[in-house]
């Protein structure tokens, strides 16, 4: 029984209401005399943004007014408004402090700043999105139906109202997650369906099983397209498709990664192989197809390696990894998921014109210092992650801190951070720039299976053989939401590219869908 | 030095006789002939032993066999599909799943409403207040004052039980019989586990009994299960399970108890 408190005394009541009634003495909060600094606006690039120093007064510098103080210098009008947040040089030393604090004086006192208000200080400002995604509180809908744990899931671009998952039962099922019901069943494996996949336009959903095939579906007819893809000797474990605006000669290509060390390449209209990616000496367990043809793949023979879509030929084999490389994660991965579907909800007309926006859209996300540099990153059974360039051979940064093997590992959609989980329990956030540690995220009780990050990145949802999911605040290093109710080890976690809903199958069969 | 190892003490004075070797491998040589002399020629009970231990030999020896014949085969093993369906990133992994299936066990179990209530002994033999309850008399005026009583049952008491005062101390549980730990055995999975008692939820005899911890047969106990990896719903570490006593723990010596799933 929990203990009840009494009452509050009849004293105790009187001193609340006169607490209430006086005025707060609010002197040393306004303190004008705090005096003020001076300070240059850079981009995440280094690039100086605004002419000259500003000076700020210590007592005005929170994040969101300097973010509109900038936005005005920048000449934006107010409904342009870009929100902003600052890293913090300071002056005379190679610390950049991530978190903008609440007192700012007191942070440079502390690195031992003497006289704050003469030296200049650099803040580098990163553009935030300017939608925010609430944190899911609350679960939306609990939909029977699979016969078997639910293995994999994915989230239409296109809208939030479709989600696929597929299933030890042999099949792939297709939901309408608006009113909570099974859409279509999609029959024809005759082995589990370890891997689900929409199209970047959204008009076709690949599914890749255990009988050794992938097919491609119409997700709207719920009808199969075309025969079985045929080839590989085992399993097929992951896919991808190729980036929207690669597509050529009226069809899009599938690449398959199986366990029998080949990915092979389909052109989906047609079914036909194109090539047979052959080299890996093990199950290869990722692929993933960058915005600059490229094909990256990660297998058991502890190397990762980069081919070209176009020719089929090996580009980089890398071998840094000590043990199996279990995910591999691009900087664009995000982009290129959703193609030319945004926040805004317009879609382009024409076929050129829908390219051309998907191909914006991946050159914002992959551009570093004014060039398009694709990052990866890759995520291994020796506790460690390598963060890679695809212009160099050696990695950009061997990211160290896990405890136990790393089994996925995701770039934030706006790639200024990597989230990574794994059977140590914990959540890791690494900068996506030079792959520095940031912070770990605790909570969960068992290994953490799979993440997903919300589309404005300030949110993170994980799933985990400890029956939860959890919603995390990235920005502050705090579990924002607890979302209990499976009844047992969640597989796979997936957040819709709009940020409305978050949905999650595991071992219990049901898919559950969360919702603010 | 105990008296029974003479022999090798001998040998370290003396040495082994000079014939060991070749006497041992006569023997050893002799072990057929002596086994097909036994079984054609035992009769009655001894023939029936010879028998049986013949048989589990027989037993052994087969599976010694197999498994050198397993090890002597060639080429890849055959490719084994995990039973229950599992994401692609788990395949290839050797699973620690016993307590796992445990917890899932339990939880399908609990989804089916009538098991809530179900225990795997439903009858319990009462015990009365004076079996379980002898009278020690106190004072001086031996006749008056029998208000005092040992229990005479195996008992639990907490960790932090400290004795009131003589005085005022009505029940006495002796040390001797007091347990801290129960075999648990999970009815399903055939695995027993020794595991620390938390508590006594529930002596079906008397509510008294309860209270002083007294486990009999049927007494409904709480035991800590936090080394068994169970997670409740919403994802924290179950720590404390109910069990049930299936044995006379005073005849016995031991506590056993069956997981209530």
């Amino acid at each position: 029984m929990a203990t009840v408190l009494p009452p509050p005394s009849k004293r105790q009541r009187r001193e609340e209401v006169e607490r209430a009634v006086t005025q707060q003495d609010v002197t040393p909060i306004s303190a004008a005399d705090l005096g003020s600094f001076r300070t240059n606006f850079v981009d995440s690039d280094g690039n100086q943004m605004t002419d000259g120093d500003i000076e700020i007064n210590f007592a005005d510098a929170s994040e969101k007014n300097i973010s509109t103080l900038l936005n005005t210098l920048l000449g934006r009008d107010r409904e342009d408004f870009t929100p902003y947040r600052f890293r913090i040089h300071i002056p005379g030393k190679d610390i950049i402090v991530d978190q903008f604090p609440t007192d700012l004086l007191g942070l440079l006192r502390k690195h031992g700043v003497e006289n704050p208000f003469e030296t200049t200080l650099t803040l580098s400002a990163e553009p935030q999105s300017v939608f925010k995604v609430q944190a899911v509180s609350r679960l939306g809908h609990r939909i029977p139906g699979h016969g078997q744990p639910i293995l994999a899931c994915q989230f239409s671009p296109v809208t939030h109202g479709r989600f696929a998952t597929g299933s030890g039962d042999n099949t792939a099922r297709i939901w309408d997650t608006n009113t909570g019901t099974p859409k279509h069943t999609l029959k024809g494996h005759n082995g589990w369906v370890l891997g689900v996949s929409w199209s970047p336009d959204g008009e076709r959903l690949a599914t890749c099983s255990m009988d050794k095939s992938v097919r491609i579906w119409d997700p709207e007819a719920g009808k199969q397209i075309g025969s079985e893809l045929k080839g590989h000797a085992k399993w097929v474990l992951a896919m991808a498709w190729q980036p929207y605006h690669l597509w050529r000669d009226d069809t899009s290509r599938i690449a398959s990664a199986s366990k029998d060390g080949t990915v092979r390449i389909w052109v989906v209209n047609t079914g036909r192989t194109e090539h047979v990616l052959s080299g890996h000496k093990g199950s290869v367990s990722c692929v993933r197809w960058g915005g600059t043809d490229l094909i990256y793949t990660g297998s058991h023979d502890r190397t990762v390696r980069v081919w070209d879509a176009v020719k089929g030929t090996l580009v980089h084999n890398y071998t840094a990894h000590a043990h199996w490389i279990n995910h591999i994660a691009l900087s664009s991965d995000d982009a290129l998921r959703t193609a030319y579907f945004d926040h805004s909800k317009e879609i382009p007309a024409t076929e050129e014109a829908k390219k051309a926006k998907a191909k914006e859209r991946f050159e914002k996300a992959a551009k570093i210092q004014g060039k398009v540099v694709e990052r990866f990153v890759s995520a291994s059974d020796d506790f460690t992650m390598y963060l890679w360039d695809t212009n160099s051979t050696k990695p950009l940064a061997r990211l160290l801190g896990h405890q136990n093997k790393v089994n996925h590992i995701q770039f934030s959609p706006d790639s200024n951070f990597i989230a990574s989980c794994g059977w140590d329990n914990s959540i890791k956030i690494w900068n996506a720039r030079d792959g520095k540690f940031l912070k770990s995220l605790r909570g969960h009780v068992g290994p953490v299976y799979q993440c997903a990050w919300s589309a404005d990145s300030r949110l993170l949802v994980t799933g985990s053989k400890d029956t939860t999911l959890k919603v995390w605040d990235v920005r502050k290093g705090t579990l924002a939401v607890d979302l209990p109710g499976h009844e047992d080890e969640v597989y796979c976690v997936d957040w819709a590219p709009n940020g409305l809903l978050i949905g999650s199958g595991g071992k219990d069969k049901a898919v559950r869908t969360w919702r603010n | 030095m105990p008296q029974n190892e003479y022999i090798e003490r001998a040998q370290k004075l003396h040495g082994k006789r000079l014939d060991t070797e070749e006497r041992a491998r006569k023997k050893a040589a002799r072990e057929g002939h002596k086994q097909s002399e036994n079984a054609q020629n035992l009769r009655g009970l001894r023939a029936k032993l010879y028998a049986k231990e013949r048989h589990h030999q027989k037993i052994q020896m087969r599976k010694q066999i197999k498994q050198h014949e397993e090890r002597n085969i060639k080429g890849a093993p055959q490719e084994k599909e995990p039973a229950n369906p599992i994401p692609a990133y788990l395949l290839d992994r050797a699973n620690p799943t016993t307590a796992k299936a445990l917890s899932s066990q339990i939880k399908n179990k609990r989804a089916e409403k009538a098991a809530r209530f179900a225990v795997p002994i439903p009858k319990v033999k009462g015990i009365s207040e004076e079996e379980l309850f002898k009278v020690v008399k106190t004072g001086k005026k031996i006749a008056k004052k029998a208000w005092k009583r040992v229990v005479t049952k195996p008992t639990f008491v907490g960790p932090d039980f400290t004795r009131r005062p003589v005085k005022y101390e009505r029940f006495i549980r002796p040390m001797g019989l007091r347990y801290k730990k129960a075999n648990v055995t999970h009815p399903t999975l055939n695995v027993t586990v020794q595991l620390p008692i938390l508590g006594v939820k529930k002596n079906p005899s008397n509510p008294l009994y309860t209270q002083l911890g007294v486990l009999t047969k049927g007494t409904i106990i709480e035991v800590n299960v936090s080394d068994l990896g169970i997670v409740t719903a919403s994802g924290k570490i179950a720590w404390g399970r109910y069990a049930q006593v299936t044995n006379n723990p005073e005849n016995d010596g031991c506590l056993n108890a069956v997981l209530l799933v």
